[in-house]
């Protein structure tokens, strides 16, 4: 097992034709994943590096491939489009590649997709990694290894770093999920705390949060509502300056909840092991393993 | 993005939120005419986008059009400093002056986007002229709340009369409050802002409501589809650093108070580098993200940030290279040594995809540069070597 998706994944690519699209499907292919169809309107009928046949309409290709889950790179002013257009044709997860999306075309998206019961994830993120069985996102394949530790992160290039130090040291992951740095997002950290919590193959989980907002909160609340699994969290933010967006449009502190400070006392409150710094992750997690 | 309150209170008034009679100054002599148009008796606001503008001194009144005049000289071409500016302050090349009004309460309304029900979030209380976060730690219990309809983004009327009659105004006050809090909304959603907020909404001696001061932000994501919006940017508003950097092409630059400049792919990572280098006593000069381009020129140009920077004792380069392949940063690194002096230890851990071309692109090029392997190790060589004399 592992969440959202494994061996069984036939992933659609939307927006596979483009320059970052090409580039990931590449990458994505390298790793073993099932790349079964690519969606551009007005390339259908071309095959994409002759490998992958390219539809115009993501029902056109679900039909005739059975593709069941999609990888998104479309531009932000059209992404919102393109994940209802996923969504209609029932694809779960769908995993949003795609940075700069207006924060009201995602309020509008995350609500219809909830309402569908369909798995988002994203924007602004990595994407999905179950290593060893299949690679939906744009993320390093070498820093990845197959285990028993689920990672959800906010950040992508912090979730290479963990994964990496956790790698080196031996310890693998069942899935890891880059949620993204926006404000809205398709699965929040606390839904996949859930999704983790209901995996037999995870033993453990690393929550890499960061400032502003309160998913951190609300994640510490569901792990006090019956989070069994063993949880270590590394928070980053503690030396960003209050009222200041850091790269990320969801990474600005308003307010006390959205310190990191805060977050890590409402972890720790409720069993969490918290690591100051990135290296003392696989510390923490040996404890508990 | 943020925009100044003459720019707020304008676009209020399109959505039919009342706001005082005014006008923009930027000579002593413009606000002494506005003055005398206004009747003499005015307040002079310092425009600028920082909170706290009142303890600062920035907001005065004056009885006549020669004190405006006055106030106003004092004001314009000064550097105002309040708690959300940072020492060197910002600068005031406008002023707002505008008639007074005799309170008799002050409430408060805003608008945000509530990340955990995914959706806007308007906001209601009797307790305003104080920021929201105090009311909120003070009297939580005086704020009303009410979201959005997610699905359509549509705040009802029922919604907003709720918010109305939960204020205590008396019968008359009711219509107009409702179309305040309606127009506030239409703006928000219409215009895409991250946040917008009257506070204080007062409501005058004369039984009139008002927006005696706004806020309003907008999502810069949704700038493209607001061109009237975007030509409001003020960059005289931000660090200059922080300019340059928007204009050289780098993701994200925030300057800091302290001598370790950092540059770093990706902007949690970003920040988990700044947190070890407190963590271990050093003080991160800035927060740089290159992105995930892959481009050299963002490495040469986060160079050029740096090293203009006198406050920069030591700057390290971080990178975890996925997309942003390790041999394009190193490419970067040797071009940053020919276009400049570095006169500063540079201490480098570069990881993740080509990492080996970049091995040899730096050992060809005969750059000098501190090497660390591992995360700890860059950060407590930066640290060290930041401490040198």
């Amino acid at each position: 097992m592992s969440i959202l998706i494994d061996e069984n994944t036939r992933l659609l690519i939307q927006g596979i034709t483009g320059g970052e699209g090409s580039f990931y499907t590449r990458g994505c292919i390298d790793y073993g994943t099932n790349v079964v169809a690519g969606v551009t309107p007005g390339k259908g009928g071309t095959k994409w590096e002759d490998k992958v046949p390219v539809f115009n309409t993501v029902s056109r290709a679900v039909k005739e491939t059975k593709a069941n889950a999609s990888l998104i790179f479309v531009p932000a002013p059209f992404a919102a489009d393109a994940v209802f257009e996923a969504a209609e044709a029932g694809l779960s997860p769908i995993i949003l590649i795609t940075e700069f999306i207006p924060t009201f075309d995602m309020v509008k998206v995350r609500s219809y997709v909830k309402e569908k019961n369909i798995h988002l994830v994203g924007p602004n993120c990595p994407g999905v990694i179950s290593p060893g069985k299949c690679k939906a996102g744009i993320m390093i394949a070498e820093a990845f290894s197959r285990g028993n530790v689920g990672v959800i992160s906010r950040s992508g290039t912090l979730t290479y770093e963990v994964s990496a130090m956790l790698t080196e040291q031996g310890i693998g992951q069942s899935t890891c999920i880059g949620i993204g740095g926006d404000p809205i997002l398709g699965t929040t950290m606390s839904e996949a705390l859930e999704l983790f919590g209901q995996d037999p193959e995870t033993e453990a989980v690393v929550l890499i949060g960061e400032i502003g907002g309160t998913f951190e909160q609300e994640a510490a609340e569901s792990i006090r509502q019956g989070m069994t699994k063993p949880v270590v969290a590394f928070i980053a933010g503690s030396s960003a300056p209050p009222g200041r967006r850091m790269g990320h449009a969801g990474a600005i502190v308003m307010g006390a909840a959205g310190k990191a400070e805060e977050k890590k006392k409402a972890l720790a409150a409720v069993g969490v092991l918290i690591a100051e710094t990135p290296p003392e992750v696989p510390d923490l997690l040996r404890k508990v393993l | 993005m943020k925009i100044h309150e003459y720019q707020a209170k304008s676009l209020l008034s399109e959505y039919g939120v009342p706001v005082p009679k005014s006008g923009v100054a930027r000579t002593p002599a413009e606000a002494k005419k506005i003055a005398a148009d206004l009747g003499g008796k005015v307040v002079v606001k310092a425009q600028i986008h920082a909170g706290g503008r009142g303890k600062a001194g920035g907001i005065k009144t004056a009885t006549s059009p020669a004190e405006a005049e006055k106030v106003a000289a004092s004001l314009l071409g000064s550097r105002l400093r309040t708690h959300q500016t940072g020492a060197e302050g910002v600068p005031v090349s406008a002023v707002l002056v505008e008639e007074t009004i005799e309170s008799a309460r002050e409430l408060y309304l805003g608008i945000v986007v509530d990340s955990t029900r995914a959706t806007p979030l308007v906001m209601a209380s009797e307790a305003g002229g104080i920021e929201i976060e105090e009311i909120a730690a003070k009297a939580p219990e005086k704020i009303i709340r009410s979201y959005t309809e997610s699905r359509t983004l549509e705040f009802r009327a029922f919604q907003a009369r709720e918010l109305a009659f939960g204020l205590n105004l008396s019968p008359e006050q009711i219509r107009p409050a409702t179309q305040i809090v309606s127009g506030l909304y239409r703006l928000f959603v219409e215009k895409d802002c991250s946040l917008a907020e009257i506070n204080p909404l007062t409501v005058s001696t004369d039984s009139r409501l008002l927006a005696l001061d706004a806020k309003l932000n907008f999502d810069d994501n949704a700038l493209y589809r607001h061109p009237d919006i975007a030509g409001l940017h003020d960059p005289e508003q931000e660090n200059p650093l922080e300019v340059k950097a928007e204009s050289e092409d780098i993701a994200n630059y925030v300057k800091m108070e302290g001598d370790i400049g950092i540059v770093v792919n990706g902007a949690g990572l970003a920040m988990a580098v700044m947190d070890a280098i407190k963590h271990v006593g050093g003080k991160p000069a800035n927060f740089l993200d290159i992105g995930t381009v892959n481009r050299s020129e963002r490495v040469v140009n986060a160079f050029k940030i740096l090293t203009s920077d006198p406050s920069v004792k030591c700057i390290l380069v971080n990178i975890f290279g996925g997309m942003a392949r390790v041999d394009v940063i190193a490419t970067g690194l040797v071009e940053a040594y020919k276009q400049m002096e570095i006169k500063v230890p540079v201490v480098a851990r570069l990881k993740g995809t080509n990492a080996a071309e970049g091995e040899q692109i730096i050992a060809k090029s005969g750059i000098k540069l501190i090497r660390a392997d591992t995360f700890r190790e860059a950060i407590e060589t930066a640290v060290t070597e930041a401490s040198r004399k």
